[in-house]
Parts: C-alpha cells; sequence; structure tokens
C-alpha cells in the first residue's frame, strides 16, 4: 500500500503542501478534490517524484522514502516502477507513433521482447478501440483518442497505481463521458487508482475514498458517502459551489 | 569568356573538392559535436553532492566563456590568431589543420546556442510524461526529447552549414589554395577579375543550392510527426 505522512513543499516562499498524511489503499480509487490552488496536483506529482517534496515520508510496500534525506536514483526508479501517472494533456510523445507510445516504455525501461510489447499494446489498443491507429501520431488522434491512448500508455508498464490528473477537464462532455467510463472499468477490474478531479458526479461514482484537500492541508480524509454527507460548512459550501458551476 | 571559364573550370573545380567540401565538411562535423556537449551542459541540471555541483558550475563558465569569445569577435580574426598568433607561443599549426580548428570551435559556439533553444523550445512535459514511465533522463534526451528537438534545429543548422561553406573562403588569408584563392590566382593571370570572381560565386552558389534542397528533404522527413498547418 501507498502511504504518505508529514508530506510538505514550498515553492518560493509558498507552503503549498502543509504536512499531508494519507493513506491510499490498493485495489481502490481514492479521489482527490478541493478548490482550485489548493495542492492537488503538487500532492499527485509528489506521489511519482515529479515534484520532490521537502520533508515528509512516503512508504511503498518495502520502499520508504524520508524527503529529509537525499533520494537515490534507485528508489526513485523503484517507486516510478510502481506508479504511472495520466496527465491533464496527456503528453502523448509527438515524435512516436501510438504503438511506440505505448511499448517504448516496456521494451526501453523494462527490456520486454519488442513482439510481446507489441502484442500487449495491440490488446490495450482493442480495448479502447483504437487498434486502427496503431500506426498513426498522436496529432492525427483527437483529444478524447489521445487520452484512451495515454491511459493505453500509462497501463502498459503495468503499475501498482495508476496516478490521473483530471483526466477528463481538456474534453468534451461526450469523450468525458468515454474516458470516465473507461476508468470505472478500470476501478471494476481491482485497479489502484488515484485521481484529481473536479467532476464531483464522476468522483460520487467512481470513488472508495475522497481526500478534500484546502490551502495545503487535508480537510477530510474517509469514504466518500461520509463526504458527500457530511455535515461540515466548509465542505456543503465547497459542494454547493461546484455543483452550481 | 566562355573560354576562360571552361579552362579554368578544372583548377577551381579542384580546389572545391581538395579544400572548400572537406574543410566544411570536416568542420561542420566536429563542430557539431562541439555544439551538442556544450547546449547539454548548459542544459542539463546536475544532481549530487555540493562538490559535483560546483565542478558543474566552473565547467559550465568556462563554456559559456568560450561561446562568448566566439561569437564576439570576427571570424576572420580567429583565424589569424590560430594561425599566425600561435605560433609565437610555440604551437604551429599546419594551415588547414589551423583553418579546420578555427570553422570548428566558430561553428560549436554558434551551434551551442541554436541546439540549447531548440532543447528548450520542446514542451518541458515531455520531460514528465517520459520520468513517470520510468525513462532516465538520457534515455529520455535521447528517445523522446532530442528527435523533437532536431526538427526545431534543422532550419538554423543548415543555414549556419552554408554560411560556412561561404566562410572557408577566409581560409584563402591563412594560405590555403581553396577555390576563392584559385579564383585570384588566375584572376592575376589573366587579367579577367570580372569573368573569374563570376565564376567563383556561380560554383559557392551552386553549392549552396544543393544544400538547401537536402535541407528541404531533411526538413519534410523529420516533420512527418507534426501536424499540417494551411496558410
Ligand atoms: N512548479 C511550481 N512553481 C511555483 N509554484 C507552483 C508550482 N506548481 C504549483 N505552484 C503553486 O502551488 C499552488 C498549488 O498548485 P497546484 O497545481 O498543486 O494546485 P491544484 O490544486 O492542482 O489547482 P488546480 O485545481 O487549479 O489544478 C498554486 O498556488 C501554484 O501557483
Ligand atoms: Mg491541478
Amino acid at each position: 500500500m501507498l502511504q504518505i505522512s508529514k508530506l510538505t513543499k514550498q515553492f518560493g516562499s509558498q507552503q503549498v503542501l502543509k504536512g499531508i498524511s494519507a493513506r491510499f489503499p490498493e485495489k481502490q480509487t481514492t479521489v482527490i478534490v478541493g478548490p482550485s490552488g489548493s495542492g492537488k496536483t503538487t500532492l499527485l506529482r509528489s506521489l511519482d517524484l515529479l515534484v520532490r517534496p521537502d520533508s515528509g515520508e512516503l512508504m511503498f510496500d518495502d520502499l520508504k522514502l524520508d524527503f529529509s534525506q537525499p533520494i537515490s536514483s534507485k528508489q526513485r526508479n523503484k517507486l516510478r516502477n510502481k506508479t504511472s501517472m495520466v496527465f491533464q494533456n496527456w503528453n502523448l510523445f509527438p515524435n512516436l507513433t501510438i504503438l511506440q507510445n505505448i511499448t517504448s516504455a516496456p521494451i526501453h525501461v523494462h527490456k520486454v521482447a519488442v513482439d510481446q510489447a507489441e502484442h500487449q499494446a495491440h490488446k490495450l489498443l482493442q480495448e479502447v478501440g483504437l487498434d486502427e491507429y496503431a500506426t498513426a501520431y498522436p496529432h492525427e488522434l483527437s483529444g478524447g483518442q489521445q487520452q484512451r491512448i495515454s491511459i493505453c500508455r500509462a497501463l502498459a508498464v503495468q503499475p501498482q497505481y495508476i496516478l490521473l490528473d483530471e483526466p477528463t477537464s481538456a474534453l468534451d462532455p461526450e469523450r468525458e463521458n468515454q474516458i470516465l467510463r473507461m476508468l470505472e472499468r478500470l476501478s471494476n477490474e481491482g485497479n489502484s487508482l488515484i485521481m484529481v478531479t473536479h467532476n464531483m458526479q464522476f468522483a460520487k461514482n467512481v470513488a472508495d475514498k475522497i481526500l478534500f484537500l484546502e490551502d495545503g492541508e487535508l480537510q477530510f480524509d474517509g469514504d466518500k458517502e461520509a463526504f458527500f454527507s457530511a455535515k461540515t460548512d466548509r465542505i456543503q459550501q465547497f459542494l454547493q459551489g461546484v455543483t452550481l458551476n | 569568356m566562355w573560354e576562360i571559364w571552361s579552362s579554368s573550370l578544372p583548377s577551381l573545380f579542384g580546389a572545391m573538392l581538395k579544400f572548400t567540401i572537406p574543410l566544411s565538411l570536416l568542420s561542420f562535423a566536429i563542430g557539431l559535436v562541439i555544439a551538442v556537449v556544450v547546449a547539454l551542459i548548459k542544459f542539463l541540471p546536475v544532481q549530487g553532492n555540493r562538490f559535483i555541483k560546483l565542478l558543474w558550475q566552473g565547467i559550465r563558465l568556462l563554456v559559456s566563456f568560450y561561446v562568448w569569445a566566439f561569437r564576439s569577435t570576427p571570424l576572420l580574426v580567429q583565424l589569424f590568431i590560430i594561425f599566425f598568433g600561435l605560433p609565437s607561443i610555440g604551437i604551429k599549426l599546419a594551415p588547414f589543420t589551423a583553418a579546420v580548428i578555427g570553422f570548428s570551435l566558430n561553428t560549436g559556439a554558434y551551434g551551442s546556442e541554436t541546439i540549447r533553444s531548440a532543447l528548450l523550445a520542446v514542451n518541458q512535459d515531455q520531460w514528465d510524461a517520459a520520468y513517470t514511465l520510468g525513462f532516465s533522463t538520457p534515455q529520455t534526451l535521447w528517445r523522446i526529447i532530442m528527435p523533437q528537438a532536431l526538427r526545431i534545429v534543422l532550419p538554423p543548422l543548415s543555414n549556419e552549414f552554408i554560411g560556412l561553406v561561404k566562410d572557408t573562403s577566409l581560409a584563402s588569408t591563412i594560405t590555403i589554395a581553396e577555390m576563392f584563392q584559385v579564383s585570384q590566382q588566375i584572376a592575376a593571370q589573366n587579367f579577367q577579375p570580372l569573368t573569374m570572381y563570376i565564376e567563383v560565386a556561380f560554383l559557392y552558389a551552386i553549392l549552396c543550392t544543393i544544400l538547401s534542397t537536402l535541407q528541404h528533404y531533411l526538413e519534410r522527413r523529420s516533420s512527418k510527426f507534426v501536424q499540417e498547418v494551411s496558410h
């Protein structure tokens, strides 16, 4: 299980994470919500060391990182091999074909045989109905298609946790629904997901657990049911605000 | 006039094959290696302890000085210092060697800035995407960043190469019998400077036209992954 303790991060003079402790249970979907600028992306990126926290700890099975100490590249790789991020803007590699986007990490990082990696990639592509685009380049695909490919790319390295930062916010409602169904399926199949989203309906559908972040502090950490029926003023206010949008 | 051209063409062509082209190719190849190394030194952050960081800062300062020095002084002066100046401190170089060193260092200085800005022009989110999949920094550079930078860097680098081909005429001043010097010699014999210099200009133009054609071909090849823009 992935776990963090007293994580802090400062950008310049701004304290963006103020000592966050949380657990991300395996085979469950943890959704991080909160107002804009509250530190959700920073927290998520910390879990893959795309942001280096200033202090605190991260525990993952037998791996233990203490951020007040230097992190070795071996530790970093160990963590990154267990987690994989899906970005808001997809960030597919424009110089590689769709197939290469999905197979590059299995082949070059995990040393999987080429035909095996390609077989696996085609299987993922078939699942999302995009196998016919295997030899296309990312710019030839629509936003929703690129987002599905980016999820395939993350899945291809068989991460224990998939991290998603607002996976649907750059999409129109129809494409958003496609991605939501895909994530629901992943979650039902027993994948461990950690996701930042502004979409409360979606959070309601897929979340097992909600983290509510505000101003770099965790205001709520618990079951989805408890969150959506929470009586605290702040959560009520937040939920009303988002529903209005 | 045709007679003068056809009788002088073999010598000019010989000089082109013997000096102008080898000088350009060799200097550009070495210059490109220097440029890539310098660009990476300036571009890559360093990880490690205090000592390594300090060392890296020192190396960066040194390469910055090199780039500054060669971009802020005329190429002709650089050639003169290397060929006529260095012997007085005991470094005697053959003309061709001196020319290759001068042109390479000059190309390296300009090219490094071109390459560095191309590396910076690649969307930096690409690093995140590669890192999250487990790519190392060299792997990310080689497989993801450099191929994208190549497309950006081709037009300016081609310009620099074409400029270099023309600049090899400066090697005539350090006693190299390259194409331009041969045309000077012939003009001094037959008293037809206009005819001779137009001929040599034409030969440079042919060389450079071949290069631009090559450039367009390479640009098309390296852009196959880019969206076509209709203007
Ligand atoms: N690399 C950075 N350098 C400086 N400041 C940063 C950096 N990344 C984030 N910040 C700041 O940290 C704060 C939290 O940013 P973060 O992106 O984590 O918020 P967020 O909750 O994801 O917001 P949003 O919902 O708008 O995506 C913001 O004030 C932001 O300006
Ligand atoms: Mg964010």
